[in-house]
């Protein structure tokens, strides 16, 4: 037996062993939530789903295009939204376009009110009371953002609350060079 | 000691009986009703294999979490409505993800749950036949020279011992 050999022999199970240990380590912190949605690339779904303030006005996935824009999913009963909320506030004061989809909430008028005295950052306010429409966009819970092109299409799904620290990071990344490539193309029709 | 083999005898009875008894389901299905037998064989079958996206490990059968819920009553409309197994697992897929299937389908990126397990076989079927063939190979002939060294090795040991012998005695 060579020495070569006999140093693979020893060393081929410990460094399998660190391989796996890596690999449970790993899972020992992944996020199950974090599941990247399987709609990211595709075209937003078709829905009919009525307006939070008329209920006798009805919106489209029609609305979802024109421009970069985030589509936000919350509930009263979500004590996360209520989180971020100030944020979405203030994001919207800095004129980022969100359209609201009101998740399975208690009441209509639970979540007016909600809107009334924490302010609505949404430009579109969608009611969701059954869930159905947050079932063809792969919702899990509130809240969830996703980011939506001007094309209607869904380019990333942000699960949890957005904060600072998210709009800093991926989520806010891509806002900003999706709305720089729409800003771009604007001006190139325009001129 | 027969007494506390009996005790222990009985409780595992009791234990087993237990397990059977028990619901297969933690949730309770009652709500749904079907007309046709073949619809609700499908749905129960659906529900057991389509996982709950939001738990660990729970299938929409077992989980009592909302978006669980929400699942099951879709499955139950549309096998209502007459869609196929395969429609129903892809209408799920195709907005919750692989993840959503118990049945993961073969693509690159899951084949190691396919060839894993063969692959360490192999390497375990390998390792043992390199070691029994350098096992074989150690069982070295002698060259006529090392025989006649250890001849005399041989007789010169005896010799000691009987000088030993009989020295002893």
């Amino acid at each position: 037996m060579s020495k070569g050999w006999r140093w693979a022999v020893l060393l081929l199970p410990l460094l399998a062993f660190i391989v796996l240990v890596g690999f449970l380590l790993r899972g020992l912190f992944s996020d199950p939530t974090e599941l990247s949605s399987a709609l990211v690339g595709k075209p937003v779904p078709q829905f009919s789903v009525p307006d939070l303030y008329q209920p006798e006005q009805q919106h489209t996935q029609a609305i979802l295009q024109g421009q970069p824009m985030l589509l936000n999913v919350w509930a009263t009963w979500c004590p996360t939204c209520r989180a971020e909320h100030a944020y979405l506030n203030k994001l919207a004061a800095e004129g980022v376009a969100i359209v609201g989809l009101n998740y399975k909430d208690d009441s209509r008028d639970k979540a007016v009110n909600w809107l009334n005295t924490l302010g609505d950052p949404y430009t579109v306010n969608l009611f969701d009371a059954n869930g159905s429409v947050a079932l063809e966009f792969g919702v899990y819970g509130a809240p969830e953002t996703f980011l939506i092109d001007a094309q209607g299409q869904i380019r990333y799904r942000h699960v949890g609350d957005v904060n600072e620290r998210v709009w800093r990071g991926e989520l806010g990344e891509r806002y900003r060079s999706l709305m720089q490539e729409f800003n771009a193309t604007a001006e190139g029709t325009d001129s | 000691m027969m007494g506390l083999f009996r005790t222990l005898l009985s409780s595992a009875l009791v234990l087993t009986a237990l397990v059977l008894v028990a619901p297969s389901h933690g949730q309770n299905l009652e709500a749904y009703q079907f007309d046709e037998p073949a619809q609700e064989a499908l749905f129960k079958e659906l529900i057991d294999e389509l996982r709950c996206p939001k738990c660990q490990n729970q299938s929409i059968a077992d989980s009592n979490a909302e978006l669980a819920r929400d699942l099951r009553d879709r499955t139950y409309f549309m096998v209502k409505e007459g869609a196929t197994k395969q429609e129903v697992i892809d209408f799920m897929v195709a907005r919750y993800g692989d993840f959503v299937h118990y049945q993961p389908p073969l693509t690159f990126v899951t084949s190691i749950l396919w060839w894993g397990p063969i692959a360490v076989l192999a390497i375990g079927g390998l390792v043992i036949l390199f070691r029994v063939r350098q096992q074989r190979s150690t069982e070295v002939e002698l060259s006529d020279d090392e025989r006649a060294q250890l001849a005399t090795l041989r007789s010169e040991a005896t010799a000691r011992d009987e000088e030993k012998e009989g020295k002893e005695s």
